[in-house]
């Protein structure tokens, strides 16, 4: 049973000249029980498609239903069995790790006893924080109780917006490992990161950018869409480097990434020697050529060069 | 029931944990019912006043030290040269100057005429208006007592005189604390019920959690009761200490049933609360809804009738006067503490803002929304 149905959405909104287009006939589904990964920059629209997805907001064409209703006329049943953790962190920074809990569950018309069992893996954690302010807590922990209360109530759906943007990299890991466990109780779950190390993590993924979907696969297909072998290349200088590749004519693409650049050849690296001596010529006497396995970054920054 | 319980539990737990609220909240009425009414005052005292006396007789002497016996005048100086004088009033050192001509004695007693030159700075009105009054009343004084002295009045007056005895009903002494004390207690009511409960909301966009209460199934009428009745009851504890602070201070105590005010100030609150709420639909910000509050606040305090009558104004200001929630609880709380009034007096005034509390809140219900 699908779980998400996004179909043909559009969503535009009125900027000081004109308008802008948030999302382009954005149309995807997401099966029960599915950990799916929205992954895309800053302002590709990924949140304004959550807040469609949540009730929050009304697209301006086409439909979306999650859980088999429909987001704008059954948005009352969606509330109760949706669970919505915005990017910013929204609770009650006044109030304290239990407070804001119990009044999350109470305005779900439920308690924290009955669904404890659902929370207890991620409470135990900040439950020596229990009456501590919301607000005094880190980032990874607010993370957490944003997780839990957006858990309180038992949805079938979960929306995470970019649940991991601002927390340490040890809180990621655990973050991710606490989803894992989640999705292990049949609770699908929709989280949305610009983080393209996280998209690995995913079962599928969609790649989002300026309001479209760029592509829609496992992390495993995504990566092996790049078609042709990648080498990565290190030099000491590797601002030139960059510069002298990208001139030749046999360079397909050339990206930095971490402390190398990628690049994919159109020939795929069969005169690998020849470019080395053509560098070489060119004074950069220090290039390594290396294979390399492609990564999701990979593959997405193929399909925006597109 | 149980969703609004946690609502308000949650609402007074803010309120309580948020110690600018709180000082806002029993500070503010405090402090400004002790300063306003004795600063903001109507009577005006410690008119400059500066004497040009070109005559130096015993009368405009006599003239002199009657004015300054009282406690409105201030002699600046006593003078014989218009020309100084007016440099007084160009300094801003005084607000008046009397000159008395030469020969003003003589004129007097022999022509039984005299005539007295009055100059007024006339940049604070109505320092220069009631001082020119007060002067004239003085100077009437003065005269009268010439008369008795120099001329033998026959036994009975050749002229009819009439001679006027006022009575001010309600306030004997015209006492002006009396009747500013509650007025200024209906604009504290006012600040809590429209800033705070806007501010309230506001914040609550503008933190983001809005955000997260809305994707819950919690109705829309459940959130703005959660929101109204919080500052509804901080409204009348504010009435309660005010209430207090101007009986302690000021002995008022009002005449008429102390819970007809609170019956009004509870039907007002839900008046002032819709407007809060409306106000915070229609701003994104903390900062725009100050603004807009303050700047209704400004009009609602100025046409009023707290500081001004509202009798004196032009028509459009008193037309506007009447669908301004202010005017009549100050109306209400001026009838109830000075005169006495029963519910069944003000009636009128009941339910006309009855009758804005129904639409500013049904206005704020239906432009409040859950999604957009």
């Amino acid at each position: 049973m699908k779980s998400v149905i996004v179909n043909g959405v559009q969503k535009s909104f009125k900027a000081n000249k004109g308008s802008v287009q948030a999302l382009k006939e954005i149309s995807f589904d997401v099966e029960q029980g599915e950990l799916f990964g929205l992954i895309g920059p800053d302002g590709a629209g990924k949140t304004t498609l959550f807040r469609i997805l949540t009730t929050l907001m009304i697209a301006d064409s086409g439909s979306a239903s999650v859980d088999g209703f429909d987001v704008v006329k059954d948005f009352k049943a969606i509330r109760k069995r949706v669970g919505y953790m915005p990017g910013r962190f929204s609770l009650y920074q006044d109030l304290s790790v239990e407070e804001n809990l119990s009044f999350f569950a109470t305005l779900f018309d439920t308690t924290i006893e009955e669904n404890y069992d659902l929370v207890k893996d991620i409470y135990i954690q900040i439950e020596k924080f229990k009456h501590r302010k919301a607000g005094a807590l880190s980032g990874g922990m607010k993370q957490k109780l944003a997780l839990c209360c957006a858990l309180i109530h038992k949805p079938s759906v979960l929306f995470l917006d970019e649940p991991t943007t601002g927390v340490d990299a040890v809180s990621r890991q655990e973050f991710w490992e606490l989803l894992r466990q989640l999705q292990k109780q049949n609770i699908t779950i929709v989280v949305s990161t610009p983080y393209m190390d996280e998209a690995s993590l995913c079962d599928r993924v969609a790649l989002i950018q300026q309001g479209s979907l760029l592509d829609i696969d496992t992390p495993k297909g995504i990566m092996n869409k790049l078609g042709k072998p990648l080498w990565s290349v290190r030099a000491s200088d590797m601002y030139v480097l960059m510069k002298e590749l990208k001139s030749m004519y046999e360079v397909f693409s050339c990206y930095p990434f971490g402390q190398e650049h990628h690049v994919i050849f159109h020939n795929d690296g069969q005169s690998i020697l020849e470019i080395e001596t053509a560098l070489k010529k060119k004074g950069i006497a220090d290039a390594q050529f290396k294979r390399t396995e492609p990564t999701i970054e990979d593959s997405f920054m193929k399909l925006m060069n597109k | 029931m149980r969703v609004l319980k946690i609502l308000l539990e949650k609402e007074f737990r803010q309120v309580f944990r948020n110690p600018a609220i709180l000082r806002i909240i029993f500070m503010m009425p405090a402090i400004q019912l002790l300063i306003m009414p004795l600063a903001a005052d109507y009577e005006v005292k410690n008119v400059k006043l500066c004497v040009v006396d070109f005559d130096r007789s015993a009368y405009s002497r006599e003239l002199v030290n009657k004015i300054t016996a009282t406690s409105y005048f201030q002699l600046v100086d006593y003078t014989d040269s218009y020309n100084k004088a007016l440099t007084y009033v160009e300094n801003d050192q005084a607000d008046l100057v009397l000159q008395i001509p030469a020969k003003f004695e003589r004129q007097l007693i022999k022509e039984d005429k005299a005539t007295l030159f009055m100059a007024l700075n006339a940049i604070n009105g109505v320092k220069a208006n009631l001082g020119s009054a007060y002067l004239r009343t003085i100077i009437g004084d003065f005269n009268r007592e010439v008369r008795t002295e120099w001329l033998q009045l026959p036994r009975f007056n050749s002229q009819p005189v009439i001679e006027v005895t006022p009575i001010n009903w309600f306030n004997p002494y015209m006492n002006y604390r009396i009747f500013m004390v509650p007025g200024i207690l209906v604009i504290l009511v006012t600040m809590v019920g429209a800033f705070l409960s806007a501010l309230n909301i506001v914040k609550e966009k503008e933190v983001g959690t809005i955000e997260q209460i809305n994707v819950t199934p919690i109705k829309k009428y459940q959130f703005i009761l959660g929101k109204l009745i919080p500052f509804w009851v901080l409204g009348l504890i504010i009435l309660t200490i005010g209430l207090a602070i101007s009986y302690l201070v000021y002995g008022i105590a009002p005449l008429g049933n102390i819970f007809t005010i609170y019956f009004f100030a509870g039907v007002y609150l839900l008046a002032v609360l819709g407007l809060g709420l409306l106000v915070s639909t229609v701003s994104a910000t903390q900062q725009q809804a100050m603004l807009l509050s303050f700047f209704m606040m400004m009009i609602f305090i100025l046409l009023g009738g707290l500081y001004t009558s509202i009798d004196s104004m032009p028509a459009w200001a008193q037309a506007f006067t009447k669908v301004n929630p202010v005017a009549y609880f100050i109306d209400v709380m001026r009838m109830v503490v000075l005169k006495g009034s029963t519910l069944w007096d003000i009636r009128f005034h009941l339910l006309t803002v009855f009758g804005f509390a129904i639409v500013l809140n049904s206005l704020a219900v239906w432009s409040y929304r859950k999604r957009s």
